[in-house]
């Protein structure tokens, strides 16, 4: 079981708490974690990642285990807490704008 | 007993505005999808529970919102999961997808603001126009440049790619915010018939539903550009038409107010007595098709009214002869703009005139604009005003 952490204008375009829990087939990597998530949640699609380059949305950045995930392969393993459920993943918003 | 629903896009949400016909008693519900950008808000005119809203924001993106009871509940079309048609395949919803059409119009590049060229890129829909005979089709004014069509009730987007194939692309450009495509008007006469405006490029009609487009730009002059009575590159701020008499448009550019008699294919200035002819907004009495109505904006460098007072200028000659209406609207110390999507007109006896303001304001004048009174006074930055008149 993924744990994955939404900002507070995705949690209400999904209809959902801050947290939600996703299972994932195969390896935990960001890609699989969001391929998860919007197939549960597919008002999420376009929202996260860009429709067409699947490429993080500029002022979005992920996060877990105290560590800024954002730069890393979409592709690369999530670290184990993650994957265990232990840690969240987390989808943020960076502070910009009013 | 006649009611109006007046649909208000803002900066930080939308909010619906309801009255009976007399207009001066309302109820304000909102905000929905408070903190969202909501660009704008429109009715079906076949069916009025119908309502498609554009929702965006720097964060997340462009979403379509639609509402089947008037405004109580909203849902984005196309988005409720679905089981993979093959293994490993994601379910495919569109309702937020908008994907120029390369293969059809390959893609171009654009003038930039410092003349370069530039790659289109979608980053919002500012205009929805539901179909005029058909609650389902929509059209999709979007920036960068260019129009999309969902007959589906926006579950899915399609662009109509021969406008943005038209082969002018290069010679469009961004205005200050942004080039994008804001007005749509759909004649109702002739259902191959479609108006459409982009700041910084032009008006454009196609009379074959969107095949082909023709620029619509002969006899505007603007002094801001290299060629000041160039076929593309003007900065149009919205033009409007009543429906009564096709054909008839007015248009407020970046600077002049003007009129065309024959569908666009000639323009003359009508900016008369107007004491700026700068401004955004203008639209046409649901009655006369020559009374019209303008809110002159100081400058392109001081996005406010004029001489601080607010006041909405009527023209009943079609132009030239503008009176200002100022009973019920701030004469002093009011520094507000109004954005080019944010007046509406609606169909009572008296014509019922809502506009909304930088400053939150919606104000209404339930007497063709002899008298105005706000609606509401403390809203965030309203974006766009539509209005629809409910049996």
């Amino acid at each position: 079981m993924i744990r994955v952490i939404l900002p507070y204008h995705l949690r209400n375009l999904a209809h959902v708490g801050e947290e939600v829990t996703l299972e994932v087939d195969g390896a935990v990597t960001q890609r699989s974690v969001l391929d998860a998530l919007e197939a549960r949640y597919p008002m999420l699609q376009g929202a996260i990642r860009d429709h067409i380059t699947q490429q993080r949305r500029p002022f979005l950045r992920f996060f877990a285990c105290e560590e800024d995930l954002s730069h890393e392969s979409p592709d690369a393993p999530l670290p184990e807490a993650v994957a265990s459920g232990k840690e969240p993943f987390i989808v943020i918003g960076a502070i910009a704008g009013g | 007993m006649s009611k109006v629903r007046v649909l208000v896009g803002t900066r930080k949400g939308a909010f619906i505005l309801e009255s009976d016909g007399k207009r001066d008693q309302w109820e304000i519900s909102g905000p929905h999808f408070a903190g969202w950008e909501m660009y704008h808000v429109k009715g079906s005119p076949v069916d009025p529970n119908r309502i498609y809203a554009s929702q965006t924001s720097g964060w997340f993106g462009q979403m379509i919102q639609r509402s089947d009871d008037g405004g109580k509940t909203w849902h984005q079309p196309g988005v409720e999961p679905a089981p993979p048609t093959e293994p490993g395949q994601m379910p495919k919803p569109g309702s937020n997808k908008f994907v120029y059409d390369a293969a059809a119009a390959p893609m171009t590049t654009h003038q930039w603001y410092d003349g370069t060229q530039h790659p289109w890129e979608f980053k919002r829909v500012w205009h929805l126009e539901p179909s005029l005979n058909d609650r389902d089709t929509v059209y999709a004014g979007v920036e960068d440049a260019a129009l999309f069509h969902s007959t589906d009730g926006a579950v899915s987007w399609q662009e109509l790619p021969g406008l943005r194939g038209h082969g002018t692309g290069p010679k469009w450009q961004p205005g200050a915010g942004g080039m994008c495509l804001h007005t749509i008007i759909l004649d109702p006469s002739d259902p191959k018939r479609i108006y459409i405006a982009i700041s910084a490029a032009g008006a454009f009609r196609t009379d074959d539903g969107g095949k082909s487009w023709k620029p619509i730009n002969k006899g505007l002059y603007s002094k801001y550009i290299p060629n000041p009575t160039a076929e593309i590159g003007h900065c149009v701020h919205h033009v409007a038409m009543n429906p009564k008499r096709p054909g008839l448009l007015f248009m407020q550019k970046h600077w002049d107010v003007m009129r065309s008699d024959d569908a666009g294919d000639n323009w003359k200035e009508v900016s008369g007595n107007l004491p700026t002819d700068f401004g955004f907004v203008i639209d046409v009495n649901a009655h006369e098709p020559e009374t019209v109505y303008v809110i002159p904006i100081k400058s392109d460098s001081e996005h406010f009214v004029h001489e601080g007072k607010l006041r909405v200028f009527r023209s009943r000659s079609g132009g030239n002869e503008w009176e200002p209406l100022t009973k019920g609207l701030p004469q002093k110390d009011c520094y507000v703009n109004v954005l080019r999507d944010a007046m509406a007109v609606d169909s009572l006896d008296k014509c019922g005139i809502y506009f909304g303001t930088t400053g939150g304001q919606v104000y209404c004048s339930n007497n063709a604009g002899d008298s105005w009174a706000p609606i509401v006074h403390d809203l965030p930055a309203v974006l766009s005003v539509e209005v629809q008149t409910l049996q």
